[in-house]
């Protein structure tokens, strides 16, 4: 049973950590969200979905590259690589900004109940994946390959590839870039005051609207990354695979604690690796089960998430 | 605010039920009971759907809904606690049926208290230890909770995994109504009776105790807890007595559709059923029975655009929450949550 795990522990942490990241990414959309409006973004995992295409459309309809063709080289990869990365984060950010216009903006100006909010949120995300579905017909779509998959070297056994290392880099580098705005910028300012107490973020000048308008512009463009590193490590991407990620990085932001940048750094890298250890240990079929039960006892024993401020005091 | 006043269905509803006297109400409402039982033979009228057949529409989606609407309503709509893994407990009475139908000699009607034992037992297990639990941290472990009991179906030997199990046995004949796979009026019957029920058990529990205690929790906790009501307890009842109707609802599905996979009861079911609720009028049971019996019944109406029918669904959602944010037939206003700026419900 653990045969497995011990052979290839050091592949599988590789990849974990390279899932764990795109998982970072997916939960700060969740995150930022939920720290300024106290509400999940349901159709977040719908924003990752739109993200993955942005980059695929990039590929195959900007550059004309096919599932047969040669994978790019040199300045032409970067040129590919860094198009498709914007690509994604700029169709991700407006889908999000769309969102919150049509599905939240209205709620919330009225201030009626959560619920209606999420049901609303719930049927945006409907529609989003209904017209992808009716796009692509239902079918998967493959994404040509780019990035040769090269293994720079063998660590410990385990090889490490080009793409996973592109991925946890550059995913570091764009959490790290977030972080700093979130923490140094005057509107990240706004945001964390935002996100501590409303009213006393209103009366201190603070434009609640555009506050929350970047708040889902920002929470996108991760999500948007998210989708071009996914993309660039399983090159393929569907209608519907928004619900399994959207999920798991919901899970590792609320294991992180929600509400929390930080947070969502710590909870989705360790919800990556425990995902591909659990699927290493019990099969690829209990993975999920593991994770939601993990999630339950995190929250039994510290319900605010392992690294999170408490939510209900930071807003008391 | 004058022209709202149309709109205003609930009020006008209310006032009809008012000043009717005792035999009044009781015409109103065996005539109501007997033109919903005449609703099966309307097919051929503008209600006919276009693909499915019309009765078994009626059957499910449409009946199992608005059950597992009502006893989702007894858990959000009168405590407050958002549960977002309601299909665990259509998952657990469907999956009863199925094993003890086909392994043991058992009909419908002798399983179906088993059915509704487990998935209390599932509400029990559950919320004991999630109840302390508040707003979306609740929502999440439901969740999880939902998709567990899933997953651990399609993955286990026991329930046939993704195949499903088949040859569930159809309910016995009650004297002279059969069960019959073409025709399904006596299941819609035997749903219409099923919601009867419920909707007796939620209105005598709603002015007793139990009800105080659930509005009392879903206005304010903290305040309820003070005033001596023991919340988990009442909590844990609320939770229990939803998942009975969602595992009875389940027991009936089982039964009615002879096969039952895990790809049913998937995290969608869940969501659809919250969305009758607040799409009706959250709390408020005859809004949510109209709201489940529209989104039942609407994705088969419009199967004429057959492809983009959850396009249109979604849609729908969003602009009748944006307009009517609580719900078609919203509760009255003094049992709305006193509503605190920035707390979470």
């Amino acid at each position: 049973m653990f045969a497995v795990l011990i052979d290839q522990f050091w592949s599988l942490t590789i990849a974990g950590i390279a899932l764990g990241f795109i998982y970072v990414l997916i939960s700060l959309g969740y995150t930022m969200v939920y720290g300024v409006l106290r509400m999940i973004n349901f159709a977040n995992s719908e924003i990752f979905m739109w993200g993955t295409f942005g980059t695929v459309i990039t590929s195959r309809d900007i550059f004309h590259y096919t599932q047969t063709s040669e994978p790019a080289k040199g300045a032409k990869l970067v040129l590919v690589l860094v198009t498709s990365l914007l690509m994604s984060m700029l169709v991700a950010g407006l889908t999000a900004v769309f969102v919150e216009f049509v599905a939240y903006r209205r709620l919330r100006m009225k201030g009626t109940n959560r619920l209606a909010t999420l049901i609303s949120a719930i049927g945006i995300s409907i529609a989003l994946q209904e017209i992808m579905r009716l796009l692509t017909h239902s079918r998967p779509v493959g994404a040509p390959r780019i990035l040769e998959k090269i293994i720079l070297t063998e660590v410990w056994g385990a090889n490490i590839r080009l793409d996973t290392v592109i991925t946890i880099i550059a995913a570091a580098l764009i959490f790290f870039i977030l972080e700093r705005f979130i923490k140094l910028s005057r509107m990240g300012k706004a945001i964390r005051a935002v996100s501590m107490n409303e009213d006393a973020a209103k009366l201190m000048g603070v434009n609640l609207n555009r506050v929350i308008t970047t708040t889902f512009l920002v929470g996108g463009l991760a999500t948007g990354a998210a989708g071009f590193f996914y993309i660039t490590v399983f090159e393929y991407t569907k209608f519907n695979i928004g619900f399994t990620m959207g999920m798991a990085a919901f899970t590792a932001a609320v294991l992180g604690g929600i509400g929390n940048i930080r947070g969502a750094f710590f909870g989705g890298l360790s919800l990556g690796l425990l995902e591909v250890y659990a699927s290493a240990v019990l099969g690829t079929q209990w993975k999920a089960v593991t994770v939601f039960i993990v999630l339950v006892l995190v929250l039994l024993f510290k319900p605010n998430g392992l690294f999170g401020e408490a939510v209900q005091t930071t807003r008391a | 605010m004058k022209i709202r006043n149309y709109w205003n269905l609930r009020d006008w509803g209310a006032g009809v039920w008012e000043r009717a006297n005792r035999p009044q109400r009781v015409a109103i409402a065996i005539t109501s009971i007997i033109l919903v039982g005449l609703l099966p033979f309307a097919g051929a009228s503008f209600l006919a759907t276009p693909i499915a057949s019309y009765d078994a529409v009626l059957v499910y989606p449409v009946g199992v809904f608005v059950l597992m609407a009502l006893g989702l309503n007894i858990v959000v709509g009168k405590s407050g606690m958002l549960d977002l893994g309601y299909v665990a407990f259509f998952a657990i009475g469907a999956y009863t049926m199925a094993l003890m139908g086909t392994h043991t000699g058992l009909n419908t009607w002798e399983i179906m208290p088993f059915g509704i034992g487990f998935a209390m037992l599932a509400g029990v297990l559950l919320g004991l230890p999630t109840l302390r639990l508040r707003g979306d941290y609740l929502a999440i472990v439901t969740l999880g909770f939902g998709e567990i009991v899933r997953l651990v179906v399609l993955n286990s030997t026991w329930s046939k995994g993704p195949n499903g199990i088949a040859n569930i046995p159809m309910p016995p004949d009650i004297g002279p109504l059969k069960f019959k796979l073409d025709d399904q009026k006596v299941f819609f019957w035997v749903v219409v009776i099923m919601i009867l029920l419920t909707i007796w058990m939620i209105r005598r529990l709603s002015v007793r105790r139990p009800g105080r205690a659930w509005e009392a929790i879903r206005q304010d906790e903290d305040a309820a807890e003070l005033m001596g009501v023991p919340t988990l307890k009442y909590k844990i009842w609320s939770f229990t007595l939803g998942a009975a109707v969602g595992g009875a609802a389940g027991v009936l599905y089982g039964s009615k559709n002879l096969f039952i996979a895990p790809e049913m009861f998937t995290l969608n079911v869940s969501i659809l059923i919250l969305s009758c609720v607040v799409f009706g009028g959250i709390g408020n049971i005859w809004g949510v029975i109209v709201g489940a019996t529209i989104l039942g019944y609407l994705p088969d109406r419009i199967r004429f655009i057959s492809d983009a029918r959850l396009l249109v669904f979604g849609t729908v959602l969003v602009v009748v929450m944006n307009f009517r944010p609580d719900g078609l037939l919203p509760r009255k206003k003094r049992e709305k949550a006193i509503v605190k700026k920035g707390v979470n419900a």
